[in-house]
């Protein structure tokens, strides 16, 4: 990775001094970032799936614009229209409270969307930034930290998530979230840590300690962006494998519950009935399914573009 | 190399005990009194206050952990409120899941391997996108959708396995839920070997064996595939604990007495030793299988040795 270095020249102590840059036409520095948006952008991969991506964004922002009524409003569910079939007007059919599964599907987008985001992007700072100081400071402090890693990584994941939400008693997507992030952190500590360790003794930190950057210059500035690399990469695959989990945790019964909308739970209403009326579970598992599809393609073309190793 | 082992095992030692007492404490917070949910209407205090001094419930929790482990270490895993041994439980839940979980675990292996190693000697043909394709769908489609729509295709409608429960015993009751369990892992497998498989068909060694006029059959089986397991052995040891974990699902969609109801049931009825003994249980597995795949690299790689 040393075109990162070319780009950016290990700078004095003080403010960052910027490299003066030539006169005339700047010479084009390949990073690794925009050789990995380069390759990226020419995937049809990644644009389907970041087609796919932008309408479920779209949808989680303003289900609104694509449902005559919401599912909260007063009214909205009629037990006459209980398992009804699709038809016009109704093209995902009737749940058992008569309620409109196109609908409900539509709104449920954004409880999943939020559950993988916010999960994400905890999991991706707490685990980077243990990571990063365990690694760097080694010693009893890493070993401490990496055991206690290892307890929440020895958990299997729906198995902590059923331990931890009966005992937070509310369920909603965002103590969904915090409860995955918790149990899912040390996946992303792992990596980082070796990370941190494997470059932790190259010259570029010796040359900066040299120059006089302190401890938490060298981890921020010099190592965090050697080793961000792979940590985006795991952090957009477990974009799908959290709103997958989200889903199964609201199947058991644990994750997120009614009144709020999740497809894992429209998923788990439906599974009685399931023999008589399969449109009751198809649309809400399709909708799921597409959406963990996408982020799971975008997750492999970023792995393609980014991931050092497979360049 | 019995050194490293014996590193290992005692490395082990505080993940475990830091397991144990992190689920016991999950177990202590959880809301409710379980001896008023034992007794129901009929409340009597005076035998309250007996069970609550038998099962320890008024220590502190340190001493009930205490109490519990120290137990375990001479072998006596505890009773349940309602006094049944939970040794007994572990003995009559355990197997099932197990069973399963080995079951997927076989299915995940086998076949995720060898499509892993098809589509890599196929490289940008037509099996390797078949493979391509069908390991994103499995990928995406959530178990529990899978186990639902395979139980009614094959199970219900055309009656080629039985459609729930454990009455025909292994393998015929397990074969649809353990292919259920498998496939996510099973569609990681097949990758990973594939992308490995592919490093090192272009490798020198491979090179030097054919060249030597090894059969195919021996350079792909042997000198290729040997080299290329590493990754996918790494993986298959740590998901054999994420397998009887994920157990539950299934479990619950194909109606398996294993484990993940009696989970669900003990944590409602906050049976804390129950819950720990079980999850215990699978963390022991997890751990175990972790250093089973470290002495297995060994043998994969002769290169690797354990000073």
């Amino acid at each position: 990775m040393s075109e990162q270095i070319i780009e950016r020249p290990v700078p004095a102590d003080g403010p960052t001094a910027k490299a003066p840059q030539p006169e005339g036409k700047p010479e084009r520095v390949a990073s690794l970032w925009r050789d990995g948006w380069t390759d990226l952008r020419k995937r049809p991969m990644f644009l389907i799936s970041a087609f796919i991506i932008v309408c479920l964004l779209v949808l989680a922002v303003a289900p609104g614009l694509f449902t005559a009524r919401s599912p909260f409003s007063n009214g909205f569910c009629d037990l006459t229209n209980s398992m009804t079939g699709p038809g016009h007007g109704h093209w995902f059919g009737y749940d058992v409270q008569g309620c409109d599964i196109y609908t409900r599907t539509v709104w449920g987008t954004r409880n999943s969307i939020i559950v993988g985001v916010v999960s994400t992007v905890l999991t991706t700072v707490l685990g980077g930034v243990i990571g990063i100081l365990a690694g760097l400071t080694g010693g009893w402090i890493d070993s401490l930290v990496s055991r206690f890693s290892e307890v929440f990584y020895a958990l299997p994941i729906l198995i902590g998530g059923l331990l931890v939400m009966s005992m937070v008693g509310s369920s909603n997507v965002w103590t969904v979230s915090l409860v995955l992030s918790v149990l899912g952190w040390p996946q992303v500590f792992r990596i980082m840590r070796g990370e941190v360790i494997g470059n932790k003794y190259n010259d570029y930190v010796a040359a900066a300690r040299a120059l006089g950057a302190g401890p938490m210059r060298i981890a921020f500035r010099h190592i965090l962006p050697n080793t961000l690399a792979p940590i985006v990469v795991i952090s957009t695959m477990n974009l799908g494998v959290y709103i997958a989990t989200e889903a199964a945790l609201s199947y058991l019964g644990i994750g997120v519950q009614s009144p709020s909308i999740s497809w894992g739970l429209m998923i788990n209403d439906a599974q009685d009935r399931w023999l008589t009326s399969p449109h009751a579970l198809l649309f809400p598992a399709g909708a799921l399914s597409l959406t963990v599809l996408a982020f799971i393609m975008l997750g492999d073309v970023v792995r393609d573009a980014f991931d050092p190793k497979l360049r | 190399m019995g050194r490293f082992v014996v590193r290992r095992v005692l490395q082990a030692i505080p993940v475990l005990i830091g397991v144990t007492f992190l689920i016991y404490c999950l177990v202590f917070l959880l809301p409710g009194d379980p001896i008023r949910a034992l007794m129901g209407e009929k409340q009597d205090p005076h035998l309250a206050l007996v069970l609550r001094a038998r099962y320890h419930l008024d220590d502190p929790l340190v001493l009930q952990y205490w109490h519990y482990i120290s137990g375990v270490f001479r072998g006596d895993l505890g009773t349940t409120y309602t006094g049944r041994s939970i040794s007994d439980i572990v003995a009559q839940r355990f197997p099932i899941t197990l069973k399963l979980a080995l079951t997927a675990f076989g299915f995940e292996a086998v076949i995720g391997i060898l499509a892993g190693i098809l589509s890599a000697l196929k490289r940008g043909k037509f099996l390797d996108n078949v493979v391509f394709i069908a390991t994103l769908f499995l990928i995406s489609i959530p178990v529990f959708v899978l186990g639902n729509v395979l139980q009614l295709e094959l199970g219900v409608k055309f009656k080629l396995t039985p459609v729930a429960g454990i009455e025909d015993g292994w393998p015929a009751s397990y074969v649809l839920p353990g292919l259920v369990l498998a496939a996510t892992s099973m569609a990681y497998i097949a990758r990973l070997t594939r992308t490995s498989m592919i490093e090192s068909v272009r490798s020198d060694y491979v090179r030097t064996a054919i060249a030597k006029g090894l059969p195919r059959r021996r350079v792909i089986g042997v000198h290729a595939l040997r080299n290329s397991l590493i990754p996918v052995v790494t993986f298959l040891g740590m998901d054999l604990g994420s397998l009887m974990g994920g157990a539950i699902i299934t479990e619950r969609v194909f109606n398996l007495p294993g484990i993940g109801g009696q989970l669900a049931q003990s944590v409602s009825l906050r049976e804390g030793p129950v819950v720990v003994g079980l999850v215990t249980l699978l963390i022991l597995i997890y751990l175990v299988a972790n250093l089973v795949v470290d002495v297995l690299y060994a043998v994969l790689d002769p290169r690797i040795r354990y000073e």
